[in-house]
């Protein structure tokens, strides 16, 4: 049980989806989504002959590094060992918390820096510091815009991508006391500029930077972040600690392995050919290097990840957190990323939250999915995310926790789909008495037990006989073309 | 193709053809013999998809071995539905994966489904229609045809070749249309959001006529366009290239006798095919 997933409004999806549907400001941030980020991508991908060869690679890749996990960590924390880093294993969220202060206190901080990591969210790390004296600033302007706000992101790359222009600089100016009434945030850009200002002050005076990882890199003892702003070089350079904070499965090999994923991550994720910023970071500062850290620790997060490994999600632990999911999701377009009631929204959320805060309470997110199959189809990874989403609904139908209705329904269903002659006099029966019933106008605008499709679609009245019973009229039957 | 021996096809019907549409199953039986294949259809339910999609895979095993069974005297699997054809031929061979006696079937079984339209161009290579349509429609590429199929260039292809139809493509033909099979009823409120932007996506064509693979999504469309007040007529694109639209239009009445024989009069005689219903009135 993690701090974070005491908050999990995930068991009350259908409300959350219902109240997002009826937000204007919301339906409106999330055409950026639907229309941007998928024009973006699509753009990158065609212009590179060899993208869709790129992704087997990626794939390829993540699944050899999985199939050998056990020994890229040992080579990984040797040559991180040898470059005086220092790795720091957690086998769930709270061990991360207590890892990361302990790391705090020993540094003396009061105040550390942090870039952006959906890790740090999934462990609830901001609120956990708050509570022990530590205050953490985030350096994204998307975190920030968010911490300001106390919400989780709504998107794993853009994490306030469900806030318009206008609501954030009505958040500004109410947190930024020191803002002139007349000071111009119409821009996004003035918007970041007087969040760098602001951020500058707070860079100076961190005690530690605390970031996450993109990629770990075994054959050198390298974490990689990839970032637009550049927040992430100041969290991590200037404070005399750096933590970095990862979850197992970012790991990969090689340097060369490194490339080939950089490659199909931002074209996937904003559509971009590179972020504007890829850094690679190997230990704290050396003898005579000008500057960087005194100290760099590197805390390794499990949360249930080894326990997927042998298991039928394990295909999730490929996920390089590009967010293309849910960039394509039709329901994500809908009803925005703070629906999913926790950290991991979209597709790659309705697989991986289940895994990390139970099915349980996590039921209706692999549900809410019409299988469209569009997320499997951008996934840079190709992660079989449908019939992922699919294995779910397995283990809760097993596990009996599917609603009763549905169950009842699917059961009676079934009872006739099982016995064709039986269900070929039901399904006849049916028809004459809807097509009766609803001939004259040709369909229905109510049904009993329909009333999610009535609610808002009209339903077809049936032609009349089914067409098996017509078939056993066949030859009755007029050829096309014969008078009627 | 001639040189072929006839080719004998079970048609898979779908569980909505059967129930709601028996116009779209006739359609396809015309257009698969106009094909010079053999078509019979065996006595059949449902592919299992509410099952499966519901996480009970021990009753879709059952309801697959059935449909397996009996469709194996065939030399072809068909059915006029992306969504149907992709359970039978990319779900099932899932379904009894390592299973000694019932893999082999499967994968068999598998081989030879296909998707309606996809069978018409890519099996026994028909290249036109003898059909005719004055009308300007447009194609919603149902997601399990366009994605687990690979259907997408033989409906239009084929559409291009009935005469008088033009063809107009809607933004974002290749997106949900929020059906999703059993989750547009249970999470209605996302499934109207997203059909509602198909609606207004297929508005914007100015098509009279949308058409579609899936009578699923088909259903989901024109009844979200008819609740919203728009005579845009919904049809099975099978319905159309098999000439066979005097029925009429899903969600719509039959016109009353009288209005019936003035617009037959009005329209003339033509390759238009009386589907079988006309016959019983």
């Amino acid at each position: 049980m993690t701090l974070a997933s005491h908050i999990a409004t995930s068991p009350r999806f259908k409300d959350n989806a219902k109240a997002a549907l009826a937000d204007p400001d919301l339906q409106n941030a999330l055409k950026f989504v639907e229309v941007n980020f998928i024009a973006r991508r699509r753009e990158v991908a065609e212009r590179l002959p060899e993208f869709e060869a790129l992704r087997d690679s990626a794939r390829d890749i993540k699944d050899h590094t999985l199939a050998y996990l056990d020994l890229y960590l040992e080579a990984y924390e040797e040559r991180l060992t040898a470059q005086g880093g220092r790795l720091h294993y957690a086998v769930s969220a709270d061990d991360a918390r207590r890892i990361i202060l302990d790391i705090c206190r020993d540094a003396g901080a009061r105040t550390v820096t942090k870039g952006k990591s959906m890790v740090a969210e999934e462990i609830g790390l901001n609120d956990f510091l708050e509570g022990n004296g530590v205050t953490p600033v985030e350096t994204d302007l998307g975190e920030y815009i968010i911490q300001l706000r106390h919400e989780l992101p709504s998107h794993i790359i853009a994490p306030a991508v469900h806030l318009t222009k206008a609501q954030v600089e009505d958040d500004f100016r109410r947190v930024h006391t020191h803002l002139a009434p007349d000071r111009n945030l119409a821009e996004p850009t003035s918007l970041l500029a007087e969040a760098r200002g602001v951020l500058r002050e707070k860079f100076l005076a961190a005690d530690v930077g605390i970031t996450g990882a993109n990629f770990l890199v075994a054959e050198t003892g390298t974490s990689v972040i990839v970032t637009n702003e550049g927040n992430g070089d100041l969290t991590q350079t200037l404070p005399k600690v750096h933590i970095v904070l990862a979850s197992l499965e970012k790991l990969v090999p090689t340097l060369e392995d490194l490339a080939q994923l950089l490659r199909v991550l931002a074209r996937s994720a904003t559509g971009q050919e590179m972020s504007v910023y890829t850094t690679l970071s190997t230990g704290p500062r050396r003898a005579d290097d000008p500057d960087g850290p005194g100290a760099y620790h590197v805390v390794l997060l499990d949360n249930g990840r080894s326990s997927m490994i042998g298991g039928e999600f394990r295909d999730m632990l490929r996920c390089i957190r590009c967010g293309a999911c849910m960039n394509h999701c039709p329901v994500y377009h809908a009803v925005g990323g703070h629906a999913y009631g926790w950290v991991y929204p979209g597709p790659m959320g309705a697989v991986l939250t289940p895994s990390l805060i139970g099915i349980d309470k996590a039921g209706h997110l692999p549900n809410a999915s019409t299988f469209c199959g569009r997320c499997e189809d951008v996934c840079p990874v190709r992660i079989p995310l449908p019939r992922m989403m699919r294995s779910w609904r397995e283990r809760e139908f097993e596990r009996h926790l599917s609603p009763a209705t549905v169950r009842g329904g699917l059961a009676a269903w079934a009872f006739f789909a099982k016995r064709p002659r039986l269900y070929g006099l039901a399904a006849a029966m049916a028809a004459r008495v809807l097509h009766w019933a609803g001939a004259a106008r040709g369909r229905f605008s109510w049904l009993p037990l329909a009333s999610g499709w009535t609610r808002y679609r009209d339903f077809p009245a049936p032609q009349g006989e089914t067409f098996q019973s017509r078939w056993k009229h066949r030859n009755d039957r007029p050829r096309p073309g014969s008078p009627p | 193709m001639a040189e072929h021996e006839a080719r004998r096809v079970g048609l898979f019907v779908t569980c909505l053809v059967d129930l709601i549409r028996p116009t779209v199953g006739f359609a396809a039986v015309k257009l698969m013999e106009d094909a010079r294949c053999i078509v019979d259809v065996p006595r059949q339910s449902c592919c299992g998809q509410p099952a499966f999609n519901s996480g009970d895979r021990a009753t879709t095993r059952e309801i697959a071995a059935q449909v397996i069974a009996a469709f194996e005297p065939f030399d072809y699997v068909v059915a006029p539905s992306g969504s149907c054809a992709g359970m039978l031929k990319v779900h099932y061979p899932e379904l009894f994966r390592g299973d000694p006696n019932w893999q082999p079937r499967a994968d068999a079984f598998a081989a030879k489904t296909y998707e309606l339209v996809a069978f018409l161009v890519d099996v026994c290579g028909v290249s036109r229609v003898a059909a005719r349509l004055d009308a300007t429609a447009t194609y919603h590429d149902s997601c399990s045809g366009l994605r687990e199929l690979g259907v997408h260039d033989q409906p239009r292809a084929l559409l291009r070749t009935v005469e008088g139809l033009r063809l107009a493509e809607m933004r974002d033909a290749n997106v949900c249309c929020g059906f999703g099979g059993t989750f547009c009823v249970k999470y209605p409120d996302i499934s109207d959001a997203i059909v509602g932007k198909k609606a207004a996506a297929i508005a914007a064509t100015g098509a009279g006529l949308l058409l579609a693979g899936d009578l699923g999504c088909l259903m989901n469309m024109a009844g979200k366009l008819q609740r919203e007040g728009s005579t845009i007529e919904v049809r099975h694109v099978a319905e159309v290239l098999a000439g066979m639209t005097r029925e009429p239009a899903i969600g719509l009445p039959a016109p009353d006798p009288a209005a019936k024989a003035a617009a037959s009069k009005a329209a003339g005689p033509g390759p238009a095919g009386v589907g079988p219903m006309g016959a019983k009135r």
